[in-house]
């Protein structure tokens, strides 16, 4: 979908010397897929972003977009195709949010009537009222409305490409968890292409289909969150990403898909209490799960205590294993019966599973 | 009836009245020619076009650092010498005119470079043209960041249309000395006079105003 070829850009200082600003950078993100620019401040990334969309003009190398050289598009044209959205101030402050985002179509002269309901549909994908927002300025909003308009505005057009220069920056910390949760079902949903420039590695790893570590000009590892994490390519990247970066790995796997790998056996809760000892064996501190004839978990049996014991506490299946792990030493327990939103039992996550998968190369 | 004041202000009021009428006339046609012409530089000196920013910087450059006086005595009297005549109110509207497009382009440029940087990347990034996003997006924001220092030069320019009286454009500062050469009172009139500019510039006082508070809309929670 878009690839970057030995993409550079140098500036010329006041001195004559000149300045690698972004070094032969190579990339390549596939359709639909979400690929986050990491790095610290001045590393390039915001320049390589800008390289795309022509905001800044490459000294050297090449950038397609389905395999066209942008080079050969005309700017305007190529811009309609490249949602962007900024950091902060990306709204026009003297137009309301109706205008701010119908003003393409707007400028273009388009039926009025089809730009204003696209509005409108895009405000309730993002859960905001249009009949409450459209006529307000964006200084009338928060922060958190704010990014989410600039959001919109970006895809208004449909764009197939979506350039995003640290997007949720701005926002507090409670509000971006749920904006970031409903910009992400929005991009699969759309399957929008999306290079997103983050120096937040948590953002990176709960976004990114693919992360590009830039340093100083250059990617130094390109690789999905997982691999990043567990296997960074040099010093740089594993300072980058945090020393605990192995517990970072917690967000990127679902208690649901853990358990399923359990295979531990369960019990039925039509077989008699006899049966279900049987089943248990005489090893100590055994528990199995009961469930009903409709694979509900009703609780379990264990070794050296008598009749059904009710679950403490469950983990559901889209839960990621930090939110499992922390229950589990809530609770001070060796596992969690996993259940999917019907209460059905899928398995269970146990805290030596986790280690185990934290200590597995990827 | 028979105070010897009533016998001046009846002799005075016309001409008052008249010279005010050129007075203001003056001012508001400078007013809008410079606001234009001040645009044409702040934009050309903006966009960094070659020659001719450098040639509108001169031309600030020039008209900030010599009186007004000087310019308007280059205009009337200096260019009939190289075949250039100007009747003596196009002289005046021209050199206020040039004058205070100098002072309005540098309040219009610096409320540009004020619009955050972001403003304009989000424009073209929408695809809009330079000019485009000038018009729609910067323009209209600058606007509201220079409306009080643009409204400093406008006042300065009701009262520097006292100036033209040296070319004999019988405005109301000419039109007042003239009175009190047939009137030896000096004082009643000269105050009239100031009275006369100081009312003008608070009506344009209360036109800001107005102007800052539409501007204001889009800002206020």
């Amino acid at each position: 979908m878009i690839r970057l070829e030995q993409l550079t850009k140098r500036f010329a200082q006041k001195h004559g010397q000149s300045v690698t600003v972004v070094d032969s950078v190579d990339l390549q993100v596939a359709r639909g897929e979400i690929c986050v620019l990491l790095g610290a401040s001045g590393c390039g990334k915001t320049t390589t972003l800008k390289m795309i969309n022509r905001l800044i003009t490459p000294s050297e190398g090449r950038v397609l977009i389905d395999g066209a050289d942008t080079r050969d598009i005309d700017t305007v044209t190529l811009r309609r195709r490249i949602g962007y959205v900024i950091q902060q101030i990306g709204l026009f402050p003297n137009m309301t949010i109706e205008d701010n985002i119908t003003v393409v179509p707007r400028l273009l002269g388009l039926d009025k009537a089809a730009y204003r309901n696209r509005a409108r549909e895009l405000m309730a994908l993002v859960q905001m009222d249009p009949a409450h927002f459209l006529k307000r300025y964006p200084k009338e909003l928060s922060g958190g409305q704010q990014q989410r308009i600039g959001v919109i505005r970006a895809l208004a057009a449909d764009p197939p490409v979506l350039l995003m220069d640290e997007p949720f920056g701005a926002v507090d910390p409670i509000n971006r968890e749920s904006i970031q949760a409903e910009f992400f079902a929005l991009q699969r949903e759309l399957n929008t292409t999306v290079l997103m420039v983050s120096h937040d590695i948590d953002e990176a790893i709960k976004l990114g289909d693919k992360v590009a570590v830039f340093r100083q000009g250059r990617i130094v590892q390109c690789a999905s969150p997982d691999t990043v994490l567990a296997e960074p390519a040099d010093d740089f990247v594993a300072s980058f990403v945090g020393h605990d970066r192995i517990l970072k790995r917690l967000l990127l796997v679902q208690a649901g898909s853990l358990a399923e790998q359990g295979g531990e056996p369960v019990l039925s809760e039509a077989a008699s209490e006899a049966e279900q000892r049987a089943a248990l064996g005489e090893r100590r501190h055994r528990a199995l799960p009961v469930i009903d004839a409709a694979g509900r978990a009703q609780g379990y049996v264990a070794t050296g205590r008598a009749g059904l014991q009710p679950f403490r506490a469950i983990a559901r299946a889209d839960e990621d294993l930090r939110v499992v792990l922390a229950r589990l030493y809530e609770h001070r327990l060796d596992w969690l019966p996993v259940l999917d939103a019907d209460q059905r039992y899928l398995g269970r996550v146990s805290q030596r599973q986790i280690a185990d998968y934290l200590g597995a190369p990827v | 009836m028979d105070h010897p004041w009533w016998g001046l202000a009846e002799l005075a009021w016309p001409v008052l009245l008249k010279g005010t009428g050129y007075t203001l006339a003056f001012a508001v046609v400078s007013m809008v020619l410079g606001l234009a012409l001040g645009f044409v530089v702040a934009l050309l000196r903006v966009a960094k076009v070659p020659v001719l920013a450098q040639i509108a910087a001169l031309y600030v450059s020039l008209i900030r650092g010599t009186p007004l006086l000087v310019q308007i005595f280059v205009i009337y009297y200096g260019l009939p010498s190289v075949g250039i005549e100007f009747s003596p109110v196009s002289a005046g509207v021209l050199s206020l005119t040039l004058n205070v497009a100098a002072y309005l382009s540098e309040s219009m440029r610096g409320a540009i470079a004020g619009v955050h940087k972001g403003q304009w990347d989000a424009g073209l990034s929408l695809g809009f043209t330079w000019w485009q996003t000038m018009r729609f997006v910067v323009a209209p924001q600058a606007l509201r960041l220079a409306v009080p220092s643009l409204s400093n030069s406008l006042i300065s320019l009701i009262k520097d249309t006292s100036l033209v009286s040296v070319i004999t454009v019988t405005e109301l500062m000419l039109g007042t000395k003239e009175l009190i050469a047939q009137t030896f009172q000096p004082l009643p009139l000269y105050l009239a006079a100031a009275l006369v500019y100081w009312v003008l510039s608070a009506s344009f006082e209360r036109l800001q105003k107005r102007v800052e508070l539409r501007l204001e809309r889009a800002h206020q929670r």
